[in-house]
């Protein structure tokens, strides 16, 4: 064909699998004169569709990735494009198998049934050629496949096609992105331009030079993953089909082997990082293969030959089974591992849908279907979202650093509390130097240095004594320090300063300021100066979209704050939702400001040797804020606490920090003031008093009744998911948050074992525990309670079972642990009155 | 039999080559370049395996090339070649005369198991194609050679070599030892196994600092073949998986005389 059409409704550029599926659910929503096009020919146009391997393993430790892949299945299944085969991931080691027993539970914890840990001689049965001396067990899913992914891409094609709702045509390379005013205007193509209203880059590898044709970054790096097919394999002489035995992860050498027909495909993430830019990836006349398909460097391969002999000796040590097909495939890796979706936060109605596998692929297209056309996804995909990235993360250093990294854990033992070791130190607060002099343990949080712990704070280990609550297991210790414990009970006894300068903050000014606040925020932000507001951000069903705090600086001046992590999405989602009359404006000021907290019985004391203001109870009320003249410093103090003690957050440009910090320490030292790290201000301040955590406890699957945090009255004025809300609250939940505590941690060796977050909560009898709407119970946060001396679990559970004192049971390595509901509401297990705070 | 092959990496040919600027080379830097042997090396490399299986003895891959070019020799040293002579240059393409001057050193030279009584070539390199290494090397050493081979039988010494010219069949005998160069098509190469790349690694490789002589043929530039036009006239589409393509098809082959 030698012409595209002139205009548009959505283009979708890509047609591989997620393109594929991205424009046929935009059509089944009801979505016409969609173009979909493509620079190589249909249906298999030569991006790394082409040549997947085309296996789908459910379970994954990240809920968003099981659930996108979960929905994958499903959809593959429909399209009777799913073999299932099993699949079954060995172990070497024992570390492993510790590590298996932990899939196990992740899969009980996103729904994913009948797994099972098997023996050496199971998995010899289920796969006879494999030697099972050299393993000691197995990860067994009896629901893994194989699919087609060419065919399911051209079904969906031709369902979009036969809808009326899409064209697809290959053979037609973008040359250029036109953005007015901020949106998405034209795709210009080598055969003409396409006016349109919304764009869809689902290009695979090739993603971040389309996207920067319009501005727009999409940070992610092509990548080599190593394959070789051997074959023909006598063994598999008689072999029925595509496939007919489990697949093998054979996950302590990072490699895949499956059968495939009369050969054997060995596939590997074991070799040295191979990374290159979209702009290395030829054309597909350039090609030998495809773009994707580089040639075999068999030297990275020689350790995984000899590997795959080791386990499968009966195929792979057959010198009259010869290699086939060898190929270095080009793949999308992500700094943090996760897919890139969404509308990017620098256009509007450009969207990206890449860094999606093969696995992910037709669930990822209805996740950004709905999302385009209804507002949101039913599956929270808050941490694929491409308005996560804050601007450092977008370089391709970073990229290319973490990809380095990350891609060696493909199949590795990733403890929930890792830390990435490349591309550190990039966001350092005004008091890094000083925290480092104080021994501070760093964790990274968006590129800021965090200290987790500080090691001068190491004696307070021995005087606090098992009350640390100390964890003898080295995985349950990993990443963790009983000093965490020790500085929030010395916290609760005299005070801690904790450094919050990873706080995204940002300013909502002008006329419209209220107008924007009041449609985002749930609750009731037309209050007086100086008031500060903790509230729910909804998306447009009700669920969560984020939590957070919203100071009211002036009449016409709102300031947002919130978490790090999601502060760039959620100033995307203030920014969209801003009065569309162009009265309000949006500063980012996180990088101008930086937060000082300090909380404890003496936070008042030390904060008045330093101000002559008035910071009585009564003259500095809860929840409220103003600024105050601390020596030369004018800073904005705010009374809020996440810790569940009595105390300020403290807000002075970034330049100033160093001197707040350095009166607050010398005032403090007579009143015992300890420098505390995030672990206290992140897990065991806010565990002890129930307070959620946006990501962990509230996601848009969950709604305000459920989460428990529902208030009395609500507002008359209109916000985003309102309408939603107002049903919900007609409803009786289907969930409820309840807290948690582990009765006998004791395990079958005598060990004392804690739970560390995502486990699945069970019935006494050891049943799964899922909602009316199929929601599973799991940890969405674990952590100890140092000050009541427990381990804490927070977890939605059924009505059935969200009634306090009800026994049940959590699932942590593979062994079972008795815990009992101590609270069904947003009460706290420490201080539940709040007295410390309002003291 | 003691065997010399006489092998070269080449660029790989599968998609469109590209020229460097100023004409003279392939331009070899892209990410995505690979490298590969002609086809006709691959069958010499059999045939070597083959005969070295049926009469005992060895085989040595020998190559004029980078360092690099190992990559190539291990591929062939995992089919079956025991051993490997890479003569290492700069990296310049040699001519003929120099490659073969380079070649024909190492073949006087022998191998560990004595002198070669066989040395098989491909008919021509899958990049330069000059078609004259092999004759070269023969006339130096003052061997028979028969070149374009597609069948090739050795019995007491006598290698029977057929070529085809046209659509007839030549066969020639002779003597060992002898210059083979063979065609694609002469053999169905193995492909390498797992323990075939495993042994490989452990086989030797030889490197000799190469001297390139005096170039006698100079290389102006390169030209890219002019890209056959293809074309494709769509018979019939729309319902039905194309069945109102048929009568157009059936006419066609009427045309062209199939039915």
């Amino acid at each position: 064909m030698s012409s595209v059409p002139a205009t548009a409704k959505c283009v979708v550029i890509g047609a591989g699998i997620v393109g594929n599926s991205v424009a046929y659910h935009l059509a089944r929503l009801g979505w016409r004169d969609i173009v979909q096009i493509d620079k190589g020919p249909l249906p298999n146009p030569g991006g790394s569709t082409g040549h997947a391997s085309n296996f789908c393993f459910p379970t994954d430790h990240s809920k968003e990735m099981a659930q996108i892949t979960a929905e994958s299945i499903v959809q593959y299944r429909e399209m009777g494009t799913f073999t299932e085969c099993g699949g079954i991931e060995v172990a070497r080691t024992t570390e492993r198998m510790q590590e298996l027993a932990r899939r196990v539970s992740s899969a009980k914890s996103w729904g994913i049934d009948n797994t099972e840990i098997i023996s050496p001689a199971r998995c010899k049965e289920l796969v006879p050629f494999m030697d099972e001396s050299v393993i000691i067990g197995g990860f067994y899913t009896p629901s893994v496949g194989v699919v087609d992914s060419v065919r399911a891409g051209t079904i969906m094609r031709e369902r979009g096609q036969a809808m009326g709702a899409l064209t697809s045509i290959g053979n037609v390379e973008v040359t250029g992105i036109d953005v007015e005013g901020g949106t998405v205007k034209r795709v210009r193509t080598d055969k003409g331009d396409i006016d349109t209203e919304y764009v869809v880059i689902a290009c695979g590898c090739w993603s971040r030079r389309i996207g920067a044709m319009a501005g727009v970054s999409i940070p992610l790096t092509p990548a080599v993953h190593q394959m070789k097919d051997i074959g023909p394999a006598p063994f598999f002489a008689d072999a029925k089909g595509d496939i007919e035995w489990p697949i093998v992860r054979d996950m302590d050498t990072n490699m895949y082997e499956r059968q495939h027909g009369s050969g054997l495909e060995i596939g590997s993430y074991a070799h040295r990082p191979i990374l290159y830019s979209a702009e290395d990836l030829p054309s597909n006349a350039a090609a030998a293969l495809s773009p994707t398909e580089f040639p075999f460097t068999q030297e990275d391969f020689d350790l995984q030959d000899e590997q795959a002999l080791e386990l499968m000796p009966d195929i792979v040590g057959d010198e009259t089974v010869g290699e086939k097909y060898a190929i270095n495939g080009i793949l999308s890796l992500t700094p943090d591992g996760m897919p890139i979706m969404g509308e990017s936060p620098e256009v509007k109605k450009l969207w990206a849908a890449a860094a999606v596998w093969v696995k992910e692929g037709p669930g990822a297209g209805k996740c950004i279907a709905e999302w385009m056309v209804l507002g949101h996804s039913e599956i929270d995909l808050h941490t694929s979202d491409i308005s996560r990235f804050h601007d450092h993360q977008k370089t391709v250093e970073h990229v290319q650093a973490r990809a380095n990294e990350g891609f060696n854990k493909t199949y590795g033992i990733v403890h929930p509390g890792e830390q990435w070791a490349s591309n550190r130190n990039v966001r350092l607060s005004p008091y890094y130097s000083r925290e480092q002099a104080l021994g501070a343990v760093f964790y990274e949080t968006v590129g800021w240095e965090r200290p987790f712990w500080y090691e001068s704070n190491a004696a307070l280990v021995e005087k606090f004594g098992d009350a640390v609550m100390p964890r003898t297991s080295e995985w349950d210790s990993r990443w963790w320090s009983p000093i965490i414990n020790a500085e929030h009970l010395q916290m609760r006894e005299t005070a801690g300063l904790v450094d919050l300068t990873a706080f995204a903050i940002f300013d909502i000014v002008g006329p419209g300021a209220l107008d924007s606040v009041q449609r985002t925020a749930v609750r009731q932000m037309d209050v007086a100066i100086g008031k500060v507001v903790y509230t729910p951000v909804l998306a447009i069903n009700g669920g969560y979209k984020s939590d957070l705090t919203i100071m009211r600086l002036g009449k016409d001046h709102f300031r947002v704050v919130t978490g790090g992590a999601h502060g760039m999405s959620d100033l995307k989602w203030f920014s969209d939702h801003l009065s569309a009359d162009g009265t309000a404006q949006i500063v980012d000021l996180t990088s101008s400001m930086t937060t000082l907290g300090i909380w404890g019985p003496n936070a008042r004391k030390i904060i008045e040797a330093i101000t002559t203001d008035d910071m009585s109870h009564e003259g500095f009320g809860f929840s409220t804020c103003r600024v105050v003249e601390m020596g030369p410093l004018r800073v904005l103090a705010s009374r809020i606490s996440y810790v569940g003690d009595l105390g300020w957050e403290l807000y002075v440009p970034m330049e100033q920090g160093a001197r707040l910090w350095d009166m607050i320490a010398e005032a403090g030292v007579e009143h015992g003031l300890i420098p505390v790290g995030i672990g206290v201000y992140g897990t065991t301040g806010r565990l002890e008093k129930s307070y959620r955590a946006y990501g962990a406890e509230l996601e848009t699957e969950y709604n305000v009744l459920e989460a428990g945090m529902s208030t009395k009255k609500i507002k008359d004025a209109d916000f985003t998911g309102k309408a939603a809300h107002l049903k919900h609250r007609d409803e009786a939940p289907a969930t409820i948050l309840c807290t948690l505590t582990v009765d006998d941690h004791t395990s079958a060796n005598g060990e004392k074992r804690y739970m560390l977050g995502r486990e699945p909560v069970l019935t006494a009898d050891g049943g799964i525990i899922t909602d009316s709407h199929g929601r599973r119970s799991y940890v969405t946060s674990a952590g100890s309670a140092p000050s009541i001396g427990k381990h804490i679990l927070m977890t939605y559970l059924p009505p059935e079972y969200a009634v306090i004192g009800t026994k049940l049971l959590v699932e942590y390595l593979g062994e079972q642990y008795p815990c009992s509901v101590l609270l069904t509401t947003s009460e706290a297990a420490f201080d539940p009155t709040n007295e410390r705070i309002m003291s | 039999m003691n065997i010399a092959v006489c092998a070269k990496r080449v660029p790989l040919s599968g998609g469109r080559w590209e020229l460097t600027a100023d004409g003279t080379e392939i331009d070899t830097s892209g990410a995505s370049m690979g490298f590969t042997l002609s086809p006709h090396e691959e069958c010499a490399a059999e045939a070597a395996v083959q005969l070295v299986e049926e009469f005992g003895g060895s085989s040595t891959v020998i190559t004029v090339g980078v360092a690099d070019s190992e990559e190539q020799i291990r591929s062939l040293l995992a089919v079956g070649i025991d051993r490997g002579v890479i003569v290492e240059t700069d990296g310049g393409e040699w001519d003929p005369q120099g490659t073969s001057s380079a070649l024909i050193e190492q073949v006087r030279a022998g191998s560990p198991d004595g002198a070669y009584d066989l040395v098989l070539l491909g008919t021509e390199a899958a990049d330069t194609a000059d078609f004259q290494v092999g004759i070269r090397i023969a006339h130096a050493l003052g061997w028979p050679v028969v070149t374009n081979v597609k069948g090739l039988k050795i019995t007491d010494g006598v290698a029977r070599c057929e070529r085809a010219v046209g659509s007839y069949r030549e066969i020639y005998e002779v003597s060992l030892p002898a210059v083979i160069t063979v065609k694609d098509g002469l053999n169905i190469p193995r492909y390498p196994s797992v323990p075939g790349r495993i042994k490989a690694r452990k086989k030797s490789v030889d490197f000799i600092a190469g001297e390139r002589p005096a170039p006698r043929l100079e290389k102006v530039k390169l030209a890219l073949a002019v890209e056959e036009q293809r074309s494709a006239e769509i018979l019939g589409t729309g319902t039905g998986n194309g069945a109102d393509a048929v009568p157009a098809l059936v006419e066609l082959f009427r045309t062209i005389g199939v039915i």
